[in-house]
């Protein structure tokens, strides 16, 4: 942790200006979006009160997001440390294999709009704002992230981002996955295929043969990883809560970006205090505060919206069932294959069983919802469809419904990047904390 | 000068259009109301309650007074003592004015909200989403398009005959009223179309509540075709009535009786 700070405080007097030019990006655009992060960072996460101490480590990982983490990528390229970086959009890219084949697995940017003009001429305007912003980020050069990944690996996930993948080929080094549709042991199989072929081009990338040794150790991390998330998720059964909705969310939006092992170290930190804090009674909110499941469409860094207006109107997020959320850590991959082939199997068995709304039926997202609202002693559910997409749309009927039978209110938003909702949103959402 | 023995309650209800204010005594009994409009600025709007309240006898700094603020301008409203959404009020306003168990429909300047009540208290709630279509903006937007008032608008539609305007949003539709007036559409059938086409959405966002009995509260409220069209098409009674104008303040009102007594 010490050590970490010290290179942030080096790297607050590097001048990462040259590096971003390197990379070709729009320089003076950049320097803006930073600029508006920052501010945003500020009103939303250190406006908080009563934050854990260890989430200091939250602040460093988005004080460097575009400009220590970046270079620290690069220099590890540079020494030979890594063979390349390798970008992806979804949780259904498994890290493992990019790091056994010696790559740096990361999330590039999709959370604000930018340059939507010159999006609009490639994607139609009724299109989900997360894949127009990864199309914006990239027309108008401002993600050092997807300027810096060697390979981008999409997936055939949503209708939306499967066509606009066939785009993105045209801009940068693209790598699309197949993903099914339906759960079963034909498709399995399918899959299993898949993830295969996707090793195969990964190590044709690095240049680097994934070995039995390699795969084990980069599971080992990646699980290593999700259980300290879990640990963490688990203090937030606690009344009040330890840690705020956003800072958890920032967690796992941070485990995109961030190395994997120091952010592991940082998470388990963050855990023993909330532990800790818990059984001191501390909270991040009063006790009685009232307490809402998150579920839906992912978050990426900077949607900080929803979470925002629900925790300053007096509210605290105990969980999400979402891929920035539980979906990232609730599962490992088991630990005893021995042969790449063994472990491969092992990956695309435990990627199988994330539940996004592009699977038909989707029964084992509404059952985590349930229980998760249970084990997290949840008020209420609050169920959030980014605008345009219509699978989680759909499927906001089936959870409703879901949440009636067991009993918990339930209330289902659609919006986007776009700020001029928020006070309809901050009147719904103070009104049903006020309900519950 | 009202002579309030015990402690009251003033609510005061910031609406995009309209400025509502209700005043409850000890016993729950309305003593005095205000209607103004909220014009630019929900400060300024607030400043003007504050004054029309003082000289009504109802100061806000009365020391047996609570007040609570609602509505789209409640956090504008600087001698208030607490702030209640507007939905919790309706629902609190319109038990009140109509009974603890059915579904308020409120249609209000800039959002439209379906409560639906149980027991007095609020179950459910829906609201449209960022858009206009089904709100009051619709019809001042439609009015303004005719040439007419809110009131003329309603009296000419009850005169026309059934007109289809299809366009969900506001901006598209008036494009479409644009066209039905110059293919020379008699006013009177446009006007129809105008408030048949609010209603139908009013009626499909209260359709996903539980059902009737359907309260009618906010600025529609004694717009008497409105309310016939809105019968017809949830094929359910609507009930409303005068004060139902007030019923988030007349919900405010208690909040802030509940404080004071």
């Amino acid at each position: 942790m010490s050590d970490n700070t010290n290179e942030t405080t080096a790297a607050a007097e590097y001048d990462f200006h040259p590096m971003w030019e390197s990379l070709g990006m729009d320089v003076p655009a950049h320097d803006m979006l930073l600029g508006a992060v920052g501010q945003m960072f500020g009103d939303v996460f250190l406006a908080q009160e009563n934050r854990p101490a260890s989430t200091d480590y939250l602040n460093q990982v988005v004080a460097g997001i575009h400009s220590g983490r970046i270079k620290e990528m690069l220099d590890k390229k540079a020494s030979g440390e890594a063979k390349k970086i390798v970008g992806s959009f979804c949780l259904y890219v498994p890290e493992e294999i990019v790091i056994a084949a010696g790559g740096i697995p990361v999330g590039l940017c999709s959370g604000a709009d930018w340059a939507t003009d010159k999006v609009e001429e490639h994607l139609p305007r009724a299109t989900c704002p997360l894949i127009k912003s990864f199309a914006g980020f990239k027309l108008g050069s401002v993600c050092p992230y997807i300027e810096s990944s060697d390979l981008v690996i999409g997936e055939n996930t949503c209708d939306g981002k499967k066509k606009a993948y066939e785009f993105m080929a045209t801009q940068v080094n693209m790598y699309t996955v197949d993903i099914p549709n339906v759960h079963n042991a034909q498709t399995l199989e399918l899959w299993k295929g898949e993830v295969r072929k996707l090793a195969e081009r990964v190590e044709q990338e690095t240049g680097q043969k994934i070995t039995a040794e390699s795969l084990k150790a980069a599971i080992k991390l990646a699980n290593d990883k999700r259980r300290a998330l879990q640990r963490l998720s688990a203090t937030r059964a606690a009344d009040p809560a330890p840690i705020s909705g956003l800072d958890s969310l920032l967690t796992v939006q941070a485990a995109f970006m961030d190395d994997a092992e120091r952010l592991t170290g940082a998470i388990n930190a963050m855990a023993d205090e909330c532990e800790q804090r818990a059984a001191d009674g501390v909270g991040v909110a009063p006790k009685g505060a009232k307490r809402i499941l998150y579920t839906g469409t992912p978050m990426a860094v900077p949607n900080w919206k929803l979470f925002n207006i629900i925790e300053k109107a007096g509210g605290v997020v105990v969980g999400e069932e979402a891929c920035t959320g539980s979906r990232y850590y609730k599962d490992l991959v088991d630990e005893s294959g021995e042969t790449v082939d063994e472990m491969l199997d092992a990956i695309a068995e435990r990627y199988f069983g994330i539940n996004c709304a592009i699977f038909t039926p989707n029964d084992g997202r509404i059952e985590d919802i349930v229980r998760m609202a249970r084990e997290l002693n949840a008020d209420g559910i609050i169920d959030c469809s980014l605008q345009f997409c219509t699978l989680y749309e759909m499927e906001s009927f089936t959870v409703e419904k879901a949440a009636e039978q067991a009993g918990i209110p339930f209330m289902h938003i659609t919006t986007d990047y776009a700020n001029e909702d928020a006070g309809q949103l901050t009147t719904r959402i103070e009104a049903f904390l006020e309900m519950l | 000068m009202p002579a309030m023995a015990g402690g009251y309650g003033i609510g005061v209800d910031i609406g995009s259009t309209a400025t509502k204010v209700a005043v409850l005594d000890a016993g729950g009994a309305i003593v005095h109301t205000e209607l103004m409009p909220t014009g630019f600025s929900s400060v300024d709007a607030a400043g003007r309650v504050e004054g029309a309240l003082r000289a009504a006898g109802f100061p806000v700094d009365d020391p047996d007074a609570r007040v609570v603020a609602t509505g789209y301008g409640r956090i504008a409203v600087p001698y208030a003592d607490k702030v209640v959404t507007e939905i919790t009020c309706h629902g609190i306003g319109a038990a009140r004015l109509f009974g603890p168990t059915g579904t308020v429909v409120d249609v209000g300047g800039q959002d439209t909200k379906v409560i639906q009540l149980k027991g007095g208290r609020v179950a459910k709630f829906a609201m449209n989403d960022k858009c206009a279509a089904g709100t009051g903006r619709f019809l001042e937007i439609m009015a303004d398009r005719l040439g007419v008032s809110q009131a003329e608008l309603s009296a000419l539609a009850r005169e026309g005959s059934e007109t289809k305007i299809s366009s969900m949003c506001t901006v598209f539709a008036e494009s479409e009223v644009i066209s039905l007036i110059g293919r020379g559409v008699p006013r009177s059938d446009i006007a129809r179309g105008v408030i048949d086409s609010v209603v139908a959405r009013v009626a499909a966002l209260a359709g996903q509540s539980s059902g009737g009995p359907f309260f009618l509260t906010g600025g529609l409220c004694e717009n008497g075709f409105v309310i016939e069209r809105l019968r017809a098409m949830l094929g359910s009674p609507v009930t409303t009535c005068p004060e139902a104008r007030y019923a988030g303040a007349l919900g405010a009102a208690d909040r802030a009786r509940a404080l004071a007594c």
